[in-house]
């Protein structure tokens, strides 16, 4: 079995495990497997357990599977389930010590490393010891499975950023669990690596990074945020990418506050976009709540900002560490009273980059809050993805005035009203504060307004402008990004799906596909929906809505949206914490449809 | 007659916004009049500045002031994010807004607190009248202890001061008047207005409707007989001498007056009354806000001063363009940056 199978690797959080995880992964990736890295880890800083996974795939399905060949079992508290859950033919990669305490099956290969003997015969400083004793199994995955030992030090080296001494310490534990490996352990199962030409010319990177350097291409120049799991990376990625937008004196074309909330955070990102900023926050799920009150004004009194929402399972605090679907509805009508949010739905990493600059054009020309709905499973595992397009179109400021072009319109249109929609789309022109004209201000409220900004309590005002901000959705509707479509099978099977369940489902075509089951298939990539995902929902008989949630809220809206009875779209939703798999679809929609 | 105009050739009225919708009499509106007077004589070119508020009765007010600067009347206790932001995207920008004391004392300490921590520059008004006027009267945060309103009975609560807690953040200009004194809040609205950090004012500014009986401390016949200023009060233009003969020649010792330098060189002269008082002495300014508050002695005057020290964006290190005027060179990297990016990140 080459290039086809699954790894597990249990250890306990704060162990030092994810420098090992990584260079496995990055190992892979330049020997060129197409390899997913997922992990799965606790809400906590030390001791508590950990799991990755590891998928590599010659066909290049990355998403997670139901079912992991190979475990390496290094937590002694979940080494007998760790073990329990391996199919027969797996692997089990544990330590010596723990192999005395756990279960024993017949049906499996047991490989046993005497880690503490080992990391005797080193010369590691003690107070580095127990961070580097999980290169002992990268050590003897590596001879197992055939990863060459040079490969793991250019990889160590880049993981290090260059400097030899950690890279040769940690590399020197790699080899002596090889050499050992090499001398003591036969080989009896039939899973091994083998250099192939699968991933030349692309990347791996983590959603985070790539949705932050879609930002910086975007023209990012305010950031406010406040930390929470899994968005703090999306703000790391920033920081980490400032300097590209730095001038020749290394001065900052990027603001960037940690604020002493999510609300103030979301006040920042209102103030600057107001200002004629392009600004933008990261969140999760409870800062999401917080910023409730921010979005309905950013909505009502039309003022663009970016906000990613990286998701976490909800309710509440939730799974703060792992993965779910399930701020679609909140966050798409986000704020009290009769608001709707204008929402992108990434589902891989150069969407992520994409959206990441796209959202600032789209904000600016629908004056408008932008919600970036991306999860923990995209933001912060590493996945691989051909390399990112520069963006095809120059930067779009939206309606905006400057003071020659506020009085072209004025001599135009005899008055200039911030709500006026003198185009019929629903977007009025706008001014920023600085701009010198004597009839440039307004004064922007979430209080009720006519079109020239003025408070207003009139009933036929109230009415007007939401007639307005309806219409406003509308034309959004067909200028945010359009649906993915696949509709060349001829099925009456129709699959709906957002997000990062697109390699999960994509997989379990193909399986249904050999099955003889073929489907269409729609991803849809903005809220509210345009039209055509109503086209391909009535042009299926049977439509199934793939979601990672509890409820089905994709299917909910669908219902909410469609003015026709769509009794045949039906919900498979699973909201388990976990990225979705193909095991699970593939399942559950043949289940549905046989 | 032609009407008067100032250095701008503009009249006073060009400084005013739309009629007030407040309670005939309400100490909000006297503020706003010294706002827009200020404004006049300093000749401030309205373009330049934006007005900022919460929610409230005092957050109303942005709408009757300047009306030729852009406005924001944001969420109940939000304020200073929004200013925060603001002036992040264009640090050209000069900053006015108000507050009220619910704004600022309760729903929004979190932010009152951390805006001057931040170090954002701006006038952050607080116009304190102890009362909740749209909701009809309840008390807030700053309501005295032992105070009686039809409303509630008995506040049994001591009062937050909302100058103490500017001082103990860190403000770096510190300031109590009574919206009845309005040469003082005119001449202190001037040196918040030049000074180069938040400028916190906290302005007593008496409800007519649901607080105004002489038995509060925020009510006008109480800030009329007790009002107690520190010093007074002088901007002087930044072409003016510090000149020792000038001091002889108004019979002042050494002593007795205070001169502040500003950002743009001009000063803030303080001629001593009955109080030693140093607004550059926090230990002071801390002292003379307590006692206030324990033996209820309204003191007004600038309560603390310090030498302004980096702003957000110094702090930021920011190019000089505002963020918000920044042309597609400066926002979009090239596409040789993303492929060097994108290399690195290859297998290799």
């Amino acid at each position: 079995m080459i290039n086809d199978f699954a790894f597990s690797v249990a250890t306990k959080n704060g162990s030092g495990s994810q420098t090992s995880n990584n260079v496995l992964v990055m190992s892979l990736f330049r020997m060129g497997i197409p390899v997913n890295g997922k992990n799965l880890f606790p809400s906590n800083i030390k001791g508590l357990p950990t799991w990755y996974t590891i998928r590599a795939s010659k066909d290049g399905y990355t998403a997670r599977k139901a079912i992991t060949e190979i475990v390496v079992a290094y937590n002694d508290g979940t080494a007998t389930e760790d073990v329990a859950n391996l199919p027969p033919g797996g692997v089990c990669i544990t330590t010596d010590k723990i192999a005395r305490v756990i279960k024993q099956r017949d049906d499996i290969s047991y490989y046993e490393i005497p880690v503490a003997k080992l990391m005797r015969q080193t010369d590691v400083p003690s107070a580095f010891r127990k961070l580097v004793e999980n290169m002992t199994y990268v050590g003897a995955v590596a001879k197992l499975f055939d990863i060459p030992l040079d490969l793991i030090y250019e990889v160590l080296l880049a993981n290090f950023k260059g400097r030899d001494k950690p890279a040769k310490m940690n590399h020197d534990i790699v080899k002596l669990a090889y050499d050992w490996t090499a001398e003591n352990i036969e080989k009896t199962d039939p899973y091994r690596f083998e250099s192939m030409d699968g991933t030349a010319g692309k990347i791996m990177m983590t959603g985070n990074d790539a949705g932050a350097l879609g930002a910086v291409f975007g023209g990012v120049n305010v950031v406010a945020w406040y930390p929470i799991t899994p968005s703090t990376s999306f703000v790391d990625g920033i920081i980490s990418f400032r300097h590209l937008r730095q001038n020749e004196n290394k001065e900052n074309t990027i603001a960037i506050v940690q604020a002493e909330d999510e609300l103030a955070a979301a006040g920042i990102v209102t103030g600057a976009g107001w200002a004629g900023s392009r600004a933008l926050t990261s969140t999760s799920g409870p800062g999401i709540s917080l910023m409730a009150e921010f979005a309905g004004l950013a909505y009502f009194a039309e003022i663009p900002a970016v906000f990613w929402n990286i998701t976490r399972m909800g309710p509440s605090t939730g799974l703060p560490t792992r993965t779910s679907q399930g701020d679609l509805l909140f966050t798409h009508f986000l704020g009290h009273g009769d608001s709707r949010q204008l929402c992108l739905l990434p589902g891989n990493l150069k969407e992520a980059f994409e959206f990441g600059w796209k959202s600032f054009d789209l904000a600016e020309a629908l004056q408008s809050p932008v919600f970036v709905i991306s999860d923990l499973d995209l933001g912060m595992n590493n996945w691989l993805s051909d390399p990112f397009d520069y963006p095809d179109q120059p930067i779009d400021r939206g309606k905006v005035l400057d003071a020659a072009q506020l009085q072209t319109f004025i001599d135009e249109h005899g008055k200039w009203g911030r709500y006026m929609d003198v185009d019929g789309d629903g977007i009025p022109y706008r001014t920023v504060p600085g701009t010198d004209h004597p009839f440039a201000a307004y004064f922007a409220r979430g209080t009720g307004h006519d079109v020239m900004a003025t408070y207003s309590e009139r009933s036929d005002d109230w009415v007007e402008n939401m007639h307005r901000l309806s219409l406003k959705m509308d034309t959004a509707r067909e200028m945010l990004p359009g649906p993915i479509i696949e509709n060349s099978s001829g099925s009456d099977i129709g699959i709906v799906t957002f997000g990062t369940n697109e390699d999960a489902v994509r997989e379990a075509r193909d399986w249904l596909a050999n099955d003889g089951i073929h489907t269409d298939y729609l991803r849809v990539r903005a809220l509210p929906i345009a039209s055509a995902v109503g086209d391909f929902i009535h042009s299926h008989k049977s439509i199934f809505v793939i979601e990672n949630n509890f409820d089905g809220q994709l299917n909910q809206l669908l219902h909410i949206e469609s003015p026709e009875d769509i009794s045949h779209v039906r919900s498979l939703s699973l909201g388990d914490g976990l990225p979705m798999t193909p095991n699970w679809i593939y399942e559950n929609l043949k289940e549905q449809e046989g | 007659m032609p009407p008067r105009v100032n250095q701008l050739g503009l009249s006073r009225n060009e400084y005013k916004g739309r009629p007030s919708t407040l309670c005939p009499g309400c100490g909000h509106d006297s503020i706003s009049n010294q706002i827009i007077s200020i404004a006049y004589e300093m000749g401030i070119e309205q373009h330049k500045f934006i007005k900022v508020s919460g929610i409230g009765c005092s957050s109303k007010t942005p709408a009757y002031f300047l009306g030729g600067s852009h406005g924001f009347n944001a969420l109940h206790g939000r304020m200073p994010s929004v200013v925060t932001g603001a002036l992040l995207a264009n640090k050209d920008l000069s900053c006015v807004a108000v507050s009220g004391d619910g704004d600022s004392g309760s729903i929004g300490m979190g932010q009152f607190k951390h805006v001057i921590r931040r170090n954002v520059p701006f006038v952050y008004i607080i116009e304190n009248n102890g009362v909740y006027g749209l909701t009809k009267g309840q008390f807030s945060a700053t309501a005295d202890e032992g105070q009686f309103l039809k409303y509630y009975g008995l506040n049994e609560m001591p009062p937050i001061d909302l100058a103490l807690e500017a001082v103990i953040s860190g403000a770096s200009f510190v300031a109590r008047s009574f919206s009845g004194d309005a040469k003082q809040v005119r001449a202190l609205l001037q040196a918040a207005i030049l000074h180069q950090g938040t400028a916190v004012l906290d302005i007593i500014s008496p409800c007519v409707t649901f607080n105004n009986a002489e038995t509060s401390t925020k009510s006008f016949p109480y800030g009329r007989d007790n009002e107690v200023p520190l010093h007074e009060i002088q901007i002087l233009a930044p072409d003016y001498v510090h000149a020792q003969e000038e001091i002889e020649v108004d019979n002042y010792e050494a002593g007795d007056i205070i001169d502040v330098e500003m950002h743009d060189g001009s000063f803030i002269r303080l001629k001593k009354l009955d109080n030693d008082h140093d607004p550059r002495n926090r230990r002071m300014a801390i002292d003379v806000l307590e006692q206030s508050l324990r033996e209820q002695i309204f003191s007004t005057g600038l309560i603390y001063y310090e030498e302004p020290h980096p702003t957000l964006a110094d702090t930021e290190d920011l190019v000089s363009t505002p963020l918000a005027r920044l042309d597609e060179a400066s926002l979009r990297p090239s596409k040789e940056a993303l492929d060097s990016v994108m290399r690195g990140l290859m297998a290799g």
